[in-house]
């Protein structure tokens, strides 16, 4: 279960970012800020092997002492954040994975909806309603 | 409220009928009612005076109605007062007894031509409410919930009424059951906004300058604003008023007959042919022209596109469309798509599904089981439709035998073509699954799948119908169905006959297995000569049938087995998976009812089993002609796939010829 999730876009800016625990979201949107910087890092190291096999699913990009990220890149350079919780230590790669081909799928979906212009903002409620199932449960 | 009043209301309200209400409240809710019921007395005296009736009758309808004495207008003495300017307004004399009359509808502001004749009977009547109706769907261009806009306008505008006959032809019949359904959402009339927003192009100032108007006063600035909108409007009311009689659906995510023709022209004129998709970037522009937010038309959009493919079929444009008309209405946006505008009931409203072409791969799919996990939902959702259609088309029994033999040669999952009860489920079934099918499924793909389905399609249908028409709509059945009439309602008498050959056919592949069984068969053989001789007349011209009598005279049956024989080798391979299948769907009362209708023309002699021999030829032939179509299909397929193969390794050549001229340039 999540603690945060966001989709950045490819130029680097949000096009959603929602996270749990409401009152610390400065804090998360700095995280995912951050963990940007490690996403262009794998991006690049992958790069030169012809790009078009590049695995999405990035793994951790970096641990903290509270939280983990974890990050995934799609093929238009579309960004997806999660930040889980440390002491979540239940959550294995697997799930992680699974989670990310979710908000990949339904973020398809938002993409294909022809009334929403890429770089908006996502406001689908499809979209929000998938994301809500991934994140923790509490508040 | 008075007891004499009241005592007229009461008798008013037993008689008002639907229309009455409807005119009556909007009426009323125009005189701005207050907190405590009671009526503007000013904006009565308007709409009095728009009665166009002399003063003393209106004097008299308010002493009658008892609101002189009450000093105010309540609900009831106003429609008491409507009542009695109706009949006052037809020539009755203005009295309580008057009420109790078939009163048309009171007309206001009668400006309008030929009050009197207008109330010669009731239709006309209607046209005049809707011409009046018509200018206050001008009206509905308003946002605002507000029923005195609605009334208002028809005061207003009736002058405009002129341009409305010319544009009423124009408009299309199906936009008046959207008018129509808004009454009774909660009564609001937005409905017919949409339809003229699309019509005019230009709707949209108009639609803004009406926004603003909402003070019932305006009657000038109303001519040119609400022409456009009023004049397709009057139409559409004219309908509307036609269509309120045959109101009987609370549901309002139900598109009704009217509706889903309007959806089909409109479909029409983005995209001509009807099973094709209408692609994304056509779909929102249309929609925009709704007027909607931008939010909630991506919202309808995520409802209305079940599979995900950035495209609308036919039944998905219906879908998202008549949300877009609801929303309109005033009604919110589900979360969820309503069941009763899930694509599975929508293909069971549809009458003008695409027959031929999606009959195709109702055969393609016995063969490729396993090619359902990457055909188009939507495709199988034109199945759902060929399916209807071709159960109108092609003769009740036959058709429900070719959708069991169909269902059973499929596999399993989404097509679960049972019992027509069913219908509803598998769609709904349909719509988790897809969803959670992965994407290449899009349309847009140019998947070898796809290419060979299209191929597949046109040629495949023909055959059908005529291998139905010619075997079981002949002869056989035919007598069969008329035979057991008086037994068999429900058109089940067809599959019936279709099952029970089951355990004989298990017996007669035993006897193939096994030697030993060829008594066995002998047995059988005789009862099926005798049977099959019965009934030659009917059977249609087939080996084993002509061997019939000739068997009957003693004759090797051996003749017979073989033919048989090699209709159960050819087929048996199908004939296991198909029957057990079958005979799931029909329990032993289908054998059981196979009994009486052979019964009634065949003498006491007929067996059940020796009925269910000839019927199971027929089965196998069936299911032979159905093999061979679908070898055809596979030979296609393999011609397909070997001409892509040369492609490939052609492709392969050059990319190898290329290798070898950079190799050395690298190892240099």
């Amino acid at each position: 279960m999540a603690v945060c999730i966001a989709v950045i876009a490819k130029e680097n800016y949000p096009l959603y970012i929602r996270s749990v625990p409401t009152q610390n979201e400065l804090k998360f949107h700095y995280t995912v800020h951050t963990s940007l910087d490690v996403v262009e890092e794998k991006i690049s190291a992958v790069g030169k092997a012809l790009g078009d096999q590049r695995e999405l699913y990035l793994g951790l990009l970096y641990p903290t002492e509270d939280y983990k990220v974890y990050g995934y890149v799609t093929n238009s350079k579309v960004k997806f954040v999660i930040v889980v919780d440390s002491s979540n230590t239940s959550l294995r790669d697997n799930e992680i994975r699974s989670m990310f081909r979710k908000l990949h799928n339904s973020f398809t979906d938002v993409m294909c909806n022809p009334f929403h212009n890429p770089g908006d903002t996502i406001q689908s409620k499809a979209f929000d309603g998938i994301v809500s199932g991934m994140m923790v449960q509490t508040a | 409220m008075d007891q004499e009043s009241g005592a007229a209301s009461a008798g008013s309200f037993i008689s008002l009928n639907e229309h009455e209400q409807r005119y009556y409240s909007g009426l009323h809710g125009l005189c701005q009612a207050d907190t405590s019921g009671k009526l503007s007395s000013s904006k009565v005296a308007e709409l009095f005076k728009a009665s166009q009736l002399p003063p003393e009758s209106l004097h008299k309808v308010t002493e009658v109605c008892g609101a002189k004495r009450l000093g105010y207008f309540g609900t009831s003495q106003f429609y008491v007062a409507l009542k009695l300017l109706a009949a006052a307004q037809s020539g009755l004399p203005i009295r309580l007894e008057s009420i109790t009359a078939n009163l048309p509808l009171p007309r206001f502001v009668g400006l309008k031509n030929e009050p009197e004749m207008r109330y010669s009977t009731v239709p006309p009547s209607m046209d005049a409410q809707g011409a009046q109706c018509g200018s206050a769907l001008g009206s509905l261009i308003w946002t605002t919930a507000d029923r005195n806009t609605f009334r208002h306008l028809e005061a207003g505008t009736d002058k405009k009424e002129p341009w409305s006959p010319p544009r009423s032809p124009c408009s299309s019949p199906p936009r008046s059951p959207l008018t129509y359904r808004s009454y009774p959402y909660a009564k609001q009339r937005n409905g017919v906004d949409p339809q003229i927003a699309y019509e005019s192009k230009h709707s949209s100032r108009p639609i803004v300058q009406l926004e603003q108007h909402s003070s019932p006063s305006k009657y000038g600035t109303k001519p040119t604003v609400e022409h456009p909108a009023m004049a397709q409007a009057s139409s559409v009311e004219r309908l509307e008023q036609q269509g309120v009689s045959d109101y009987t659906e609370d549901d309002p995510w139900r598109i009704t007959e009217e509706q889903l023709e309007y959806y089909t022209n409109q479909f029409k004129s983005l995209q001509p042919d009807l099973g094709a998709l209408i692609l994304g970037a056509v779909a929102k522009n249309f929609f925009t022209k709704s007027k909607l937010p931008i939010p909630e038309l991506s919202h309808i959009w995520e409802l209305s596109d079940v599979d995900r493919d950035g495209a609308l079929t036919f039944s998905e444009f219906c879908t998202a469309f008549h949300l877009i008309v609801a929303r309109k209405n005033g009604y919110p946006l589900p979360e969820t798509l309503p069941p009763s505008l899930r694509p599975g009931f929508m293909q069971h409203e549809e009458d003008i599904p695409d027959t031929p072409e999606s009959a195709g791969p109702l055969i393609v799919f016995e063969h490729p089981g396993r090619r359902l996990n990457q055909m188009d939902p939507s495709t199988m959702q034109r199945l759902q439709p060929s399916l209807t259609s071709t159960k109108q088309d092609l003769k009740e029994e036959s058709s429900k035998q070719d959708v069991k033999m169909l269902a059973t040669s499929q596999d399993k999952e989404t097509l679960q073509l049972g019992a027509f009860p069913e219908r509803p489920e598998p769609p709904q079934d349909l719509d988790p699954q897809m969803k959670t099918k992965t994407r290449p499924r899009s349309y847009s793909s140019t998947s070898i799948e796809d290419a060979m389905k299209k191929a597949e399609e046109p040629p495949t249908p023909p055959p059908r119908p005529q291998k139905t028409h010619s075997r079981a709509s002949s002869l056989d059945l035919n007598k069969l169905f008329q035979q057991g009439a008086p037994g068999v309602k429900g058109g089940w008498l067809l599959p019936p006959p279709a099952l029970p050959p089951r355990p004989t056919a298990s017996q007669v592949t035993h006897f193939i297995g096994t030697s030993e069984k060829s008594v066995q068969s002998k047995v059988q053989q005789p009862n099926f000569a005798d049977f099959s001789h019965f009934r030659e007349e009917e059977e249609s011209s087939v080996k084993p049938e002509d061997q019939g009598p000739h068997s009957r005279f003693g004759l090797s049956t051996e003749d017979l087995t073989n033919p048989s024989k090699q209709d159960m080798t050819a087929a048996s391979h199908n004939q296991p998976p198909q029957k057990p299948v079958r005979r799931k769907y029909l329990p032993e009362s289908q054998n059981l009812e196979t009994v009486p209708p052979p019964a009634v023309p065949f003498p006491p002699p007929a067996k059940p089993p020796q009925k269910l021999l000839p019927r199971q030829k027929k089965e196998i032939q069936q299911a032979i002609r159905k093999n061979r179509e679908t070898n055809a299909v596979l030979t296609r397929l393999n011609s397909e796939l070997q001409q892509q193969l040369k492609v490939v390794h052609k492709e392969r050549v050059t990319l190898e010829s290329q290798l070898e001229l950079l190799r050395p340039l690298a190892s240099t």
